[in-house]
C-alpha cells in the first residue's frame, strides 16, 4: 500500500481494509503523531467540499506534515484552461502526496496514472469517494464491535448514491443482510444488487423506514432530492417517509446506530441528534482518524 | 464453384471481411478507415447467408490488416470472417476476436468521463465477451453494445 494510490474502493482487497481500520484505530488513541513533519501534501479541490478537504487537513496537520493546496476550481489555473495532467505534473513537484476532488468522473485514475506521486481520490464526481467507504466501515466496527453478520439498513436515495453503493459492495465481503428503504424511483441499481447475488447474501426492499427499523443494527441514512423526480407530485408525495424522527426510534434494537455522510438538510430531524442512536457527528470524527491511517500508511511513515 | 466463391476469388490481392452483420457494413468501413482508401473496394450489403440469415461484405484490394485493426470490428460485428487473399488464393481464413480490452477508438457512453472532457485516451476492460460490455477504467462505468460509438 506504500507508495500506491487510492482511487475506488475496489483497489482495496479486504484485508488492506481491514489494516487501514487497525492503523486508525491506533490514530483514535494517539492523533498527534508528528511523523510526517518531513512530507508535504496538496489538496487540490477542483470542486468545493468544504468538510472532506478540512479532514485531510486536520488529518495532515496532526500528523506534522504541511499541507498546500486550493479549495475551488476558481483560484486555480484550470480557470485559464490548463489540462488536468499539467496542473498534476506541477502540482507533484510542490508535494510527496495529491489529495484530489474533482466533478468529473475518473478525474482521479487518469491523474494517478501521469502523476509520479500517489493520489487520493476525494470524490470523483458520481464514481468514487473511498475514504468515505473506509469512515464508514471503521464507524461501524467501531460502534458494533464487528463487520460480519449485521443488518443493515439503507434509507432514501439508493439509486444515485455513490456513498450506498460502495458501502453495499464493500460490506458484500462481510455476511451482511441489508434492508434497502427507498422509493420505488431511487431504487439500489441492479450492478449493486449483482454484488449481493454474487456473495449469496440477503436483502430486503421496503418504502417505509417502520417497516425495517426494528431488525436493522446500522441505519444509513441519505438525502432524497427533489430534482432526481421526474413527478414533482410524487416527490411531495413520498419525501416525509425518509425523514427521521426520534418516534421511530421507539423499539429499535439497542445496538442501533444512526449513519450519515454529511451534510444532513432535513432527513434527520434535530431531535434525533441527543439520542444514544445518533452517531453522524462522531463518524464524521472517525474520518479524521482514518485519512491519517491512508496518509501514514502510504507515505511509508 | 458458387456464386459467393467466384466473388471472392475476382480478387487478385487483398483483404474480404466476410459475415458482416446485417447493417454492419458502412460501420465497418469507418472503423477500418477504409472512406479514404483509394484503391478499390468491393461492397455487398443484405446478402443471403445460410449461417446467419443476411449479410454484408466487403472486398479490399491490396491491402491487409493487422490483427488489432480487424478485432475492432468484433465489436459491431463479432461473426465477421477475414479472408486474405495472394495471386487469387486464399492464404489466410480466420474470425474477428474480441480482445479483453479496448484502447483509444470507442467513446465512453458517461457524458460527465474524464475521457469526454480531457484529452486522455479511453481504456476499456470487456466485462463481457458475449453481450459484449466494456467498462470504463475511468469512470467505471459500463458501455453496452448498443451504445458503442467509435471515436
Ligand atoms: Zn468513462
Amino acid at each position: 500500500m506504500k507508495g500506491k494510490s487510492l482511487i475506488s474502493i475496489n483497489d482495496y482487497s479486504k484485508d488492506e481494509m481491514l489494516r487501514i481500520l487497525d492503523i486508525a484505530e491506533d490514530f483514535e488513541k494517539q492523533p498527534h503523531q508528528p511523523i510526517l513533519s518531513d512530507k508535504v501534501v496538496s489538496t487540490l479541490f477542483f470542486e468545493p467540499s468544504t468538510r472532506t478537504r478540512l479532514s485531510f487537513e486536520s488529518a495532515a496537520n496532526q500528523l506534522g506534515a504541511r499541507v498546500i493546496g486550493f479549495s475551488d476550481a476558481n483560484s486555480s489555473s484550470t480557470k485559464k484552461g490548463e489540462s488536468l495532467k499539467d496542473t498534476i505534473l506541477t502540482v507533484a513537484c510542490y508535494s510527496d502526496l495529491i489529495v484530489m476532488r474533482h466533478p468529473l468522473a475518473g478525474s482521479a485514475r487518469w491523474a494517478s496514472e501521469v502523476s509520479p506521486v500517489p493520489i487520493i481520490n476525494a470524490g470523483d464526481g458520481a464514481n468514487q469517494h473511498p475514504t468515505q467507504c473506509l469512515l464508514d466501515l471503521y464507524s461501524i466496527r467501531k460502534t458494533q464491535g464487528k463487520l460480519d453478520k449485521l443488518n443493515i439498513a439503507f434509507v432514501g436515495d439508493l439509486k444515485y448514491g455513490r456513498t450506498v453503493h460502495s458501502l453495499t459492495i464493500a460490506m458484500c465481503n462481510f455476511d451482511t443482510t441489508f434492508h434497502l428503504i427507498s422509493p420505488d424511483e431511487l431504487k439500489l441499481p441492479s450492478y449493486v444488487k449483482q454484488h449481493i447475488k454474487n456473495k449469496k447474501l440477503e436483502y430486503h426492499q421496503y418504502r417505509t423506514i417502520e417497516e425495517a427499523i426494528g431488525k436493522a443494527d446500522i441505519l444509513y441514512m441519505t438525502r432524497v432530492q427533489r430534482e432526481r423526480f421526474a413527478d414533482p407530485i410524487e416527490y411531495e408525495n413520498v419525501k416525509n417517509s425518509y425523514i427521521l424522527t426520534k418516534n421511530q426510534l421507539k423499539g429499535c434494537k439497542e445496538n442501533l446506530k444512526v449513519l450519515h455522510p454529511l451534510p444532513r438538510v432535513n432527513e434527520i430531524s434535530e431531535n434525533v441528534d441527543n439520542t444514544p442512536q445518533a452517531y453522524y457527528f462522531q463518524q464524521a470524527q472517525n474520518g479524521v482518524y482514518v485519512r491519517q491511517a491512508l496518509l501514514a500508511t502510504i507515505l511509508g511513515a | 464453384m458458387s456464386k459467393k466463391e467466384l466473388n471472392v476469388s475476382a480478387l487478385q490481392n487483398g483483404t474480404v471481411i466476410d459475415h458482416i452483420a446485417q447493417g454492419q457494413v458502412e460501420r465497418v468501413l469507418y472503423i477500418l478507415n477504409l472512406p479514404n482508401y483509394d484503391d478499390q473496394i468491393y461492397l455487398g450489403a443484405n446478402l443471403d447467408s445460410k449461417k446467419y440469415g443476411k449479410k454484408g461484405i466487403i472486398k479490399v484490394s491490396n491491402k491487409f490488416f493487422e490483427p488489432e485493426e480487424v478485432n475492432k470490428i468484433a465489436l459491431v460485428s463479432p461473426t465477421a470472417s477475414i479472408i486474405e487473399i495472394r495471386d487469387y488464393d486464399v492464404i489466410k481464413k480466420g474470425n474477428v476476436q474480441i480482445s479483453d480490452e479496448i484502447k483509444g477508438f470507442v467513446k465512453c457512453v458517461n457524458p460527465n468521463c474524464i475521457t469526454n472532457h480531457e484529452n486522455v485516451p479511453t481504456w476499456f476492460d470487456v466485462t463481457d465477451k458475449k453481450e459484449i460490455v466494456l467498462k470504463c477504467r475511468y469512470c467505471e462505468k459500463n458501455t453496452a453494445k448498443a451504445n458503442i460509438e467509435f471515436i
